[in-house]
């Protein structure tokens, strides 16, 4: 048994990369993320592997696009306004199914916003990290040891089906320190990467790394069997914690940051006689909806807790489809709701005054 | 029977899609002849632009890489730190270099980012048709100033060589063009040697290729050398600016 480290959740995500093979790193300075990129500069250079402080956001993730071409397995942090500036980087990415693990640790938005901690940017990583038909896998961490958890598996599965993968973190879970029992190195090879760029050698055809496709019919059939990989991993890889849910008749939705909040209201309501529970998204693409839809039976009413105005809950609403009233109750700006206004919503929704 | 003249192995078989008197075709085909010369096609990635050399990596046989618009030198640079015995070259257009990708070009650069880097200067955009590039002269008519480029609106035109050599991380920047057979061989020369200095470590080295673009300068291709020759030469001198092995000649 590995043994419990403490740690803040940005540093523990950078020892986790690289416990899962991660050599390349490419950054730029951005609160709250910052611990990243300073953690990489200071361990990559003792293991052989890559630290480089980019011109740019734009710049970085394009630098992961040609390490990720060369077939290495790579990644780059941000917080909100620097993943907008990657976005266009993440479209190329997706455009050309090449993997990247891509960290954004949330503040508050839009245009500069704030610095502290927000989920003002579920819709941009679940809908638009870019132009085009494409998705990326989307992970929400809510403690430290999950982000570590969850690292290796965004590599594992970006590589497995070539797609660019995204942590969703935020400035609260980077920030702060837990303990954390670290990863072992992986001694398991890589993936293999017959595709990659890296030299003809020994004469094999050329390869190449493109997303430019003129004739629409043939773009459309990429496409295509884009979003069929893309059925797979929603079947496949849906991941939730439901929390209490069995007989819950309020059912709290909420990820990351906001669902350590709204646990210990729920765990407040269930003192106090209500039967409360919460689903708590891990994956936030593929959004969990097998999860939403096996706690309609028993729910009353379903109530979305978020650091925005109100993004995942139009996820929720589409897997409700309608069979229960689904609220939303969230602070923004960088501002965290409380366990007491939660509570007070459970309370409201249950009928108790 | 002798062969006296044949296509180079680091070029495919692909039609290019050049219009006619296009100077791309010949920087292509100077880039594949250094390639094979060099035997480094197995080793070689080339990243191509977006603009009118965009399908560049339908005409090299070795590895490429299709980057986003300006996007190239970071792209090189990821593919530089992770294949250290790697030979990367980007390919890029004026608007892609010294428009859009103005700060991944300097960046590249200035780090001695050990990549070559081919840029095609024609003062012009030409896959979108022909509007002003940061390159176009002053006074030059194109879609987007068809009242001729005034300098006092539009700005002035930048020159990419003058202001590449003053960064401690170039080994080379040498402007030359392919006007005539004369200048085709000092290009050749200088893209053998942007590339024989990345194979020695040496740093970011850029060769200027000041080109033509008769579709899109409305003149017939032998009009179209003479207006480079009358008017692009002039404001875009050619020579060397930096070498930082035998020293700059010019300027």
């Amino acid at each position: 048994m590995a043994e419990k480290v403490l740690m803040k959740g940005n540093e523990a995500l950078a020892e986790a990369a690289i416990a899962a093979g991660c050599r390349h790193f490419f950054g730029y300075p951005i609160t709250p993320q910052t611990e990243v990129a300073a953690y990489m500069s200071k361990r990559m250079p003792k293991i052989g592997g890559t630290y480089l402080q980019a011109e740019s956001e734009v710049a970085a993730i394009n630098m992961v696009y040609g390490a990720s071409s060369a077939g290495m397995r790579v990644m780059t942090s941000s917080s909100s306004p620097g993943i907008s500036l990657k976005s266009e980087g993440i479209s190329y990415l997706a455009g050309a199914d090449l993997p990247a693990l891509i960290i954004n640790v949330q503040r508050g938005g839009p245009g500069l916003g704030g610095i502290q901690p927000s989920q003002s940017d579920y819709w941009q990583a679940t809908r638009a990290t870019g132009h085009g038909d494409f998705h990326i896998l989307v992970f929400a961490p809510s403690t430290v040891q999950e982000m570590v958890d969850l690292v290796s598996e965004a590599f594992d599965l970006g590589d497995q089906y070539r797609m660019p993968a995204m942590i969703l973190s935020d400035g609260m879970l980077g920030q702060m320190m837990e303990p954390v029992v670290l990863p072992e190195a992986s001694d398991k090879p890589l993936p293999e990467k017959p595709w990659a760029t890296n030299g003809t050698r020994g004469g094999r055809p050329h390869n190449i790394i493109n997303s430019l496709y003129i004739t629409p019919a043939e773009l459309e059939q990429l496409v295509f069997e884009r979003f069929k990989k893309y059925d797979e991993i929603k079947e496949k890889h849906q991941k939730a914690e439901c929390y209490l849910t069995d007989d819950a008749e309020i059912v709290v939705v909420a990820y990351g940051a906001s669902s350590r909040i709204a646990r210990s209201a729920v765990n407040t309501a269930r003192e106090q006689g209500i039967k409360a529970g919460l689903i708590r998204p891990i994956t936030l693409w593929p959004f969990p909806d097998k999860a939403i839809k096996a706690a309609v039976p028993t729910a009353k009413q379903i109530l979305c807790v978020e650091m925005s105005m109100g993004q995942m809950v139009d996820d929720v609403r589409l897997a409700v489809n309608g069979a229960k009233p689904v609220s939303f109750y969230g602070r923004t700006g960088g501002v965290i709701p409380t366990p007491a206004e939660v509570l007070d919503q459970i309370k409201k929704l249950g009928g108790v005054e | 029977m002798a062969v006296v003249f044949k296509k180079p192995h680091a070029l495919t078989d692909a039609p290019f899609h050049y219009c006619p008197g296009c100077t791309h075709g010949i920087v292509h085909r100077l880039v594949a002849e250094v390639i094979d010369e060099l035997g480094i096609e197995e080793k070689t990635v080339g990243v191509a632009p977006v603009g009118c050399s965009v399908f560049a990596y339908n005409y090299f046989n070795c590895d490429m890489v299709e980057a986003s618009h300006g996007r190239a030198p970071a792209v090189a640079t990821g593919l530089r730190r992770s294949l250290p015995d790697g030979v990367i070259f980007t390919y890029q257009g004026d608007g892609d270099l010294a428009a859009i990708g103005t700060a991944e070009t300097v960046h590249a650069a200035t780090r001695g980012e050990n990549i070559t880097v081919i840029f095609i200067n024609n003062a012009i955009y030409g896959m979108t048709g022909g509007q002003m590039a940061p390159t176009s002269l002053p006074g030059q008519v194109t879609q987007t100033t068809p009242y001729g480029r005034d300098v006092k609106i539009a700005g002035n035109p930048v020159r990419v060589c003058e202001m590449l050599a003053t960064l401690d991380g170039v080994a080379l920047a040498q402007r030359v063009t392919v006007d005539c057979v004369k200048n085709v061989n000092i290009a050749k020369k200088a893209i053998k040697k942007a590339f024989q200095y990345q194979m020695e470590g040496l740093g970011y080295s850029i060769v200027e290729v000041v080109s033509t673009c008769p579709t899109n300068w409305g003149l017939s291709p032998i009009e179209a050398l003479g207006w480079l020759r009358e008017n692009m030469l002039p404001y875009y001198p050619l020579g060397v600016y930096k070498d930082i092995k035998e020293g700059g000649e010019n300027k």
